[in-house]
């Protein structure tokens, strides 16, 4: 297997056009345990750690740009926890300190898990994703990048670069269920916003169907809005949990998160 | 001539002190050598095939692509064993490779040898087996009617009660006075527990090497060297002399490293090639690597008088044995044995029985049969308390066992067993106040998941007692062999070396040996040297909570000797001079069950015991059905804590354990097949699961041990899980009859 370790984002893209299948690398948070179990072999890596476009995040006009590289513990540190603070408490669920430290969220982007903790806050901030390559740059709304568990919209030669998010300035909160205290994929997971500017309540699920979902409804249904997300998930059986509890579960989660963003 | 050698004077490290591990630091810092950091020059990597199927007939194997692939340099099957083909630790029932047929899912068939671990995995990947899946025994209430798994009967014929049923690996009765004894109230339960992983961190792993003249040195992380060594010398059609197996650095071991892994593979590989060869499993393969604890099923009656004496203890225990039987006759008489717990009763009946299926195979773990029944019998005091309207600890006081009791097997206790004094003491503990609102949702249920500012919480108060038996039981000659070199060294200070083959599985066992031999030669210059079969004798197994008692006797019995010697050359060794003199301790004699009645037919079943008492604070998210485990304290009775440090480590390390059981330890399994075979979806706790626990040493020496020791590292675990769910239980109403308890079961269950 080779590594190709490019030192800017155009020496990036033209490896990519090069190689389209070498597989992104970040952290490494999913990208290895996928080769420590030798469940891939991909012939190459691209090890995009040392490309400086893609780190940290910077603010133009209001509009945030959230670089790929931008890791867990960024996330959660002021002043990007108060402008995004459903991501920072999403961020904080992720993993032990170690792994905050490395992952990334354009690795959680680019895995596309229905799991992915990053991505309910951001469904919910109505947050865009940046894709570029040597044919040049377009944006995707986070929801049509996901296209179905663990698949996204990039193409071949493709690489995310940056999350695009406007924030809402909405009360919101992130919440995920977990059998332990601490480093668990979510059994499932749910991001709630309240925008009283807009009168909308939104929320986003995670691991209640195959990908992230997005849930809104208007400012006054909030009674009927804990079922409303119960119903548009579409939960299975499998080793974490059951469908009938990540169903109940996103029924209270719902309930305690409006109660949040209400008081 | 020079001044004969004398007594450097000893400054700290004599039994009763705390004194800090030697490994400590280095397993801190990440410098300690395991067996998977073995390296040898010239090395290759060995790596197993393994079954895909719970249960099949293996119709051809086919190397032939295999061998032809870059780098490799053996695939080897059941015909390249060299001598016998079934190995096991208490009954040959467990083929080296499989032949004929697989029985569980992940069964090692083909072995192969390559220059680069991957070569090895892909060379794997390229043999060809034809399998023909047979007939799946997964159920274990079905399984002794079904097609029999082993024809052979294997624990047939060994003093147990015969059972001629297909797939009975043990069927054992305690009939204790009337079994059918009537009082005033009565209360059933049935209760279930999970497959639990021993979960070490440090895989299965070692490496052997070809010793040049047709023997092997083998270097492994084990529980007992001497055990794998007269395992593998058959199969390799080797004699004892041309097997060494040497302790490598182990990664924790709870059970899990009694059985062989593998030891007999890296050896026929290293043989067959001539060269080193390294083999070190991976997460998901360690989870096929090794036995778990018992799956088991139970259903329980007791009845008592209103006044809270029990009467009468009825219970039948099924036990999971999977596919071979490895120490499976053994936990289930210990099950049995302890399935009343620490309580004086005059009239049993116990039933318990282990079934071979094509499930995981199941032997030893921490707790050792006692775990499970534990479980039932404390929920079964609480729903007795209930339905006498008693408090719980008062109910357990007035059953507490005590010296001079008898037991159900009818073994009269003669050592110490302090239930009651265990029993206030953890019950006086102050228990902490409820924290208050809001706080840090990492200090809710939930954890790092914000899921709840206090929404659902409710709080519970558990309590539950336990015991279990220290040491190899029912007639088993167990003993420990220890060997004291004493020199003088170049400066004329004496230095006394000991050899003990007690494997360090991390319990701490080398600090008890070096402060063992301090006390009895009053010496500082004292060393340990690494644990061989080729240096000294068996050491037995580092299981039971044995190996204290049994290296302390052995080391001590070996240091008397030599101090002995000494004293007859006047006292001191001349530069040059050693003293070198090797001592076998064995505990005071077990015997037999009686195998229809189950009582004993000498003096005792088993050696000593030790108990353990325990309050558990949780708070529960009734709504989620997520728990945080706000606080444990604890009572052990130790004997004497030879180090107390390490011994308070071990009562953390072994609550852990069973917290760990009670809510998210499982294998879980479809068809016999594991469907989660990694950490990522087997959890253990963390740091954040684990609240302090405050643990209180009962010291009452046991009168027949040297220093009046005691074993340390079961109780704890014993007694855990059932303590965390007595609290679970208090906090929701809920039944919660089964362990691992889910979210599901919180959330849905009736009360």
């Amino acid at each position: 297997m080779e590594v190709f370790t490019p030192r800017s984002l155009a020496e990036a893209l033209r490896l990519k056009a090069e190689q389209p299948s070498a597989v992104p690398i970040e952290g490494g948070t999913d990208v290895m345990v996928e080769l420590n179990f030798d469940r891939a072999r991909p012939e190459a890596l691209l090890n995009l750690n040392e490309v400086a476009e893609l780190r940290g995040w910077s603010r133009d006009n209001g509009l945030l740009r959230l670089g790929a590289s931008l890791t867990y513990t960024e996330a959660m540190a002021a002043p990007l926890s108060e402008q995004l603070p459903a991501l920072a408490e999403a961020s904080r669920t992720v993993g032990s300190p170690q792994i905050r430290n490395r992952g990334t969220l354009g690795g959680n982007l680019g895995t596309a898990s229905p799991a992915g903790d990053a991505l309910p806050p951001l469904l919910v901030e109505a947050a865009e994703v940046e894709l570029s390559s040597v044919r040049g740059v377009r944006t995707l709304a986070l929801e049509d990048f996901l296209v179905g568990p663990k698949r996204n919209a990039l193409e071949a030669d493709e690489l995310i670069t940056a999350v695009l998010v406007q924030p809402s300035g909405a009360r919101q909160t992130f919440m995920k269920v977990g059998p332990r205290n601490a480093m668990v994929i979510a059994v499932c997971s749910l991001a709630v916003s309240v925008d009283q500017e807009r009168c909308e309540l939104r929320a986003a699920y995670g691991s209640a169907g195959p990908v992230t979902g997005l849930v809104t409804a208007p400012l006054d249904e909030v009674d009927s809005f804990p079922e409303r997300v119960a119903e548009a998930a579409s939960p299975i059986d499998d080793v974490r949990g059951s469908a009938r509890y990540r169903r109940h579960a996103l029924r209270v989660l719902a309930e305690r998160g409006l109660q949040r963003c209400l008081t | 001539m020079s001044t004969p050698a004398t007594r450097r004077k000893l400054e700290l490290g004599r039994v009763g002190e705390s004194v800090k591990r030697v490994d400590a630091v280095p397993k801190v810092t990440g410098e300690f050598a395991y067996s998977s950091d073995l390296f040898a020059a010239g090395m290759l990597w060995g790596h197993t095939l393994r079954s895909p199927h719970a249960h099949a007939r293996i119709l051809s194997i086919d190397i032939s692509e295999a061998v032809g692939l870059a780098g490799v340099h053996a695939v080897l099957t059941h015909d390249d064993v060299p001598g016998d083909k079934r190995y096991g630790l208490e009954f040959p029932d467990q083929p080296v490779l499989a032949f004929d047929r697989v029985r569980y899912f992940g069964e090692p068939v083909a072995l192969v040898a390559a220059e680069h671990p991957e070569q090895a995995r892909r060379a794997a990947a390229a043999i060809k087996v034809e399998y023909e899946p047979l007939e799946l025994v997964v159920d274990p209430e079905l399984a002794a009617d079904q097609p029999a798994i082993h024809p052979q009967h294997w624990t047939q014929g060994h003093g147990y009660r015969d059972d001629p049923r297909p797939n009975v690996v043990r069927d054992m009765r305690i009939e204790r006075g009337d079994p059918d004894a009537r009082a005033d109230v009565s209360v059933e339960g049935y209760y279930e527990l999970g497959i639990q992983d021993q979960a070490f961190l440090g895989p299965e792993s070692g490496l052997a090497v070809p010793d040049g003249e047709g023997g092997v040195d083998i270097y492994v992380a084990t529980q007992w060297l001497h055990v794998d060594r007269d395992q593998v010398a058959p199969c390799l059609n080797l004699s004892r002399e041309q097997v060494r197996i040497h302790l490598a650095g182990v990664g924790g071991a709870f059970g899990g490293r009694e059985d062989l892994s593998m030891q007999l593979h890296a050896a026929m590989l290293a043989l067959h090639t001539n060269r080193p060869v390294k083999m070190v499993y991976n997460r998901e393969e360690s989870f096929f690597g090794h036995v778990h604890r018992h799956p088991g099923r139970i259903w329980a009656e007791h009845r008592a008088n209103r006044d809270g004496k029990l009467v009468c203890v009825r219970m039948r225990i099924l036990l999971d044995g999977g596919a071979y039987a490895s120490s499976s006759t053994a936990v289930t008489s210990n099950a049995a044995s302890f399935a009343v717990g620490p309580y004086a009763i005059e009239n049993a009946l116990i039933e318990s029985t282990c079934v071979y299926t094509n499930n995981p195979p199941c032997g030893a773990m921490r707790g050792f049969g006692a775990v499970q029944t534990c479980f039932a019998a404390e929920a079964q005091m609480d729903k007795l308390a209930a339905e006498l309207g008693m408090d719980p600890v008062e109910l357990r006081l007035r059953n507490a066992l005590a010296s001079g009791d008898e037991l159900p097997t009818g073994q009269k206790i003669t050592g110490s067993m302090p239930v009651e004094e265990v029993i206030r003491r953890a019950a006086a503990i102050p228990v902490p106040d409820p924290e208050e609102l809001p706080r840090d949702p990492i200090r809710l249920p939930g954890g790092a998941g914000n899921t709840t500012r206090g929404d659902g919480v409710q709080r519970g108060v558990g309590f539950a007692v336990g015991f279990k038996n220290i040491g190899y039981s029912e007639g088993f000659d167990d003993y420990t062999a220890a060997r004291v070199r004493l020199f003088a060294d170049t400066d004329g200070d004496l230095v006394a070396e000991i050899y003990c083959a007690a494997a360090e599985v991390g319990q701490g066992v080398t600090n008890v040996i070096l402060q063992t031999a301090r006390t009895e030669l009053e010496l500082e210059n004292v060393m340990l040297a690494p644990g061989t079969t080729g240096e000294v004798g068996s050491a037995g197994s580092a299981s039971a909570s044995r190996m204290t008692w049994m290296a302390t006797g052995a080391v001590q019995a070996a240091c008397r000797a030599v101090r002995d010697e000494l004293d007859r050359r006047g006292g001191g060794l001349a530069s040059g001079d050693e003293i070198d003199l090797e001592r076998i301790y064995r505990h005071p004699r077990t015997g037999p069950l009686e195998p229809e009645t189950g009582q004993i037919t000498t003096e005792r079943a088993h050696v000593s015991f030790a108990a353990a008492a325990m309050r558990v604070v949780v708070e529960v998210d009734v709504d989620l059905g997520l728990t945080r485990v706000v606080w444990i304290g604890t009572a052990q009775d130790v004997g004497t804590a030879v180090n107390p440090q390490a011994v308070y480590g071990q009562i953390e390390g072994g609550t852990a354990q069973g917290l760990g059981l009670a809510l998210m330890e499982e294998i879980q399994t479809r068809d016999g097949l594991i469907t989660n075979a990694s950490f990522t979806d087997y959890l253990i706790p963390t740091a954040l699961d684990m609240p302090p626990v405050v643990a209180e040493l009962v010291e009452h020496p046991e009168p027949e041990a040297p220093f009046g020791v005691k074993g340390v590292g079961e109780p704890p675990t014993v007694v855990s899980t059932a303590a965390v769910m007595s609290a679970m239980r208090a906090a929701t109403g809920r039944e919660l009859n089964r362990v691992p308890v889910k979210p599901d079961d919180i959330v849905f269950s009736g009360s």
